[in-house]
């Protein structure tokens, strides 16, 4: 342990895992993001919406069951579903008439549907800030790296971020669902001629990517106030963690966030007004070199 | 089993496709001769319902199937092979066939692998890195897997070597054999003539012959216009 702290101070180490932990929120939504830009070729603005809503619902959830420890998980489990079918919705209502136009439409459509989503928030749950309890298991600290505290509930936001990197690679790969949006994503029409109801196919990998920005919101719900303007600021994020990873990569999405997550955190240390600033320069030095993302993209 | 009644396709605004017709019976091998650029693929995109055709009619075993959509043309028994070959490059060859919709259990991996044994040896590889010849090869059985009545096979020996074609032509063979209907375009006549027993020659998006093999053999004067052979 010396070693380590020779080499990382206990201060630099705490602020990793405060990094990790937002990493996990923004990898989640933006992977989610990212699979609708791969298999789609929607960039979906009201992605950001649903991430609120996911945090509202958690909140409404976790207080029909009392707000304690069952509401908690109750809002885990119900608000991504809740989320995945408002997305629903709004793919066969709305979205799936319009896959093949060009993207500066569906870049239009999907911001006038995330102020529809917005409005609809502050109607349905007023404009004053929310707060979902933390669960009592998850309450506390616990002491990192020479007594450093480090909320236990971050931790379980550690436990969860590699959990659904794994079962989104198992969705995607191994998988008919994830295999047939592969081969979808490159190559629609194909898809449609070897009997594949594409229509349908899209419809799910919609509903499964806007359910990982429900889960997002459920996530962050206990950690922040859940306010209205939430969505706008990590949709930002997590347009810009898709683009410096390869746009519709999933492990990009992975790298993006890690990197955003990283200097946002460890910026506050070199410069603790300007901390915001290191991740927005991170995006500027790695598009500087790699303008088409770190990994792969899928277009 | 296919009938084609004066067909009229646009790509955007360019008219393509003037009044094509054709039919295929069951069992039958027919050619769709022509150059490049003449409208095989066009015609081809029309059937399968990828093109539209605007004026005209397609029927499929006595039913009207104008303007329905791929994938359920595919559900009823018409396999397309593109020209352009369109493997899913980033999955494996076995994840190739798996993701097809299988409307009849008697096709199957196992029997397509049997029918192109090069296959089956490399199933695990990504379809990207197959060699061209592998790659038609890999299109075909993709459409196979559907348990096709009707194969629309757009210039499979384009680009092939012709140690390829020829074993191509086989396996073509093999599958008239085995009871399916092919509609076949090329520009090759002469590796066409092998499998094929009518054509249609096409020219400037117009049926400008039709006719069984020998009568196309006959006529000097299409085969020197239209297929500079």
């Amino acid at each position: 342990m010396d070693l380590i702290y020779a080499i990382l101070p206990p201060k630099v180490l705490a602020q990793i895992f405060v990094g990790l932990s937002r990493t996990t929120i923004l990898f989640i939504v933006s992977s989610g993001l990212s699979l609708i830009l791969g298999v789609l070729r929607i960039p979906n603005v009201a992605h950001g919406s649903l991430y609120m809503i996911g945090a509202f619902m958690a909140f409404t959830i976790s207080k029909i069951f009392g707000g304690g420890d069952a509401g908690f998980w109750a809002a885990l489990v119900g608000a991504p579903l809740g989320v995945a079918l408002v997305s629903l919705a709004a793919e066969r209502g709305l979205f799936q008439y319009l896959y093949e136009r060009e993207h500066l439409m569906l870049l239009l459509l999907t911001f006038a549907v995330s102020l529809i989503f917005g409005d609809l928030v502050k109607i349905v749950w007023g404009a004053e800030y929310k707060s979902v309890p933390v669960p009592h298991v998850f309450q506390g600290y616990v002491y990192l790296f020479g007594g450093l505290p480090f909320p236990i509930y971050n931790l379980f936001l550690l436990i969860i971020g590699p959990i659904v990197a794994v079962a989104l690679w198992l969705i995607v790969n191994k998988t008919k669902i994830g295999k047939i949006s592969r081969a979808a994503a490159v190559d629609r029409e194909m898809v449609g001629a070897v009997g594949i109801n594409v229509s349908w196919v899209f419809a799910i990998v919609f509903v499964i990517g806007c359910l990982l920005a429900g889960l997002g919101g459920a996530l962050v719900a206990p950690t922040v106030s859940v306010t209205l303007g939430m969505d706008h600021t990590l949709i930002i994020e997590a347009f810009l963690i898709v683009i410096i990873g390869g746009l519709g990569n999933i492990w990009g999405a992975l790298l993006g966030a890690l990197i955003f997550g990283l200097t946002q955190s460890l910026g506050i240390l070199v410069w603790s007004q300007f901390g915001i600033v290191f991740p927005y320069a991170a995006v500027i030095v790695v598009l500087l070199f790699r303008p088409t993302g770190l990994l792969k993209s899928t277009w | 089993m296919l009938d084609v009644k004066g067909i009229h396709t646009y790509y955007g605004l360019s008219h393509i496709l003037f009044d094509v017709s054709l039919t295929v019976s069951k069992g039958e091998v027919v050619g769709l001769l022509g150059r490049n650029g003449a409208g095989k693929s066009t015609t081809m995109r029309s059937i399968m319902g990828l093109t539209p055709p605007k004026e005209g009619s397609v029927a499929f075993n006595g039913e009207d199937i104008t303007g329905r959509k791929p994938y359920l043309l595919f559900r009823k028994g018409i396999g397309y092979v593109p020209d352009d070959r369109r493997v899913f490059a980033d999955l494996s060859v076995d994840d190739n066939l798996d993701i097809v919709h299988n409307r009849e259990a008697a096709w199957n991996k196992d029997r397509v692998y049997g029918l192109f044994p090069a296959l089956g040896e490399i199933k695990t590889r990504r379809a990207g890195n197959l060699s061209g010849g592998e790659q038609q090869m890999l299109t075909i059985a993709r459409a196979l897997m559907g348990g096709p009545e009707l194969l629309l096979l757009d210039e499979p020996t384009e680009g092939l070597a012709p140690l390829i074609v020829r074993d191509l032509e086989e396996q073509i063979l093999k599958l008239r054999d085995a009871g399916i209907s092919i509609l076949l375009s090329e520009q090759n006549v002469r590796s066409a003539l092998k499998m094929i027993s009518r054509a249609y020659v096409i020219d400037n998006g117009s049926i400008r012959f039709e006719g069984t093999v020998s009568e196309l053999e006959a006529n000097e004067e299409v085969k020197k216009k239209y297929l500079m052979v």
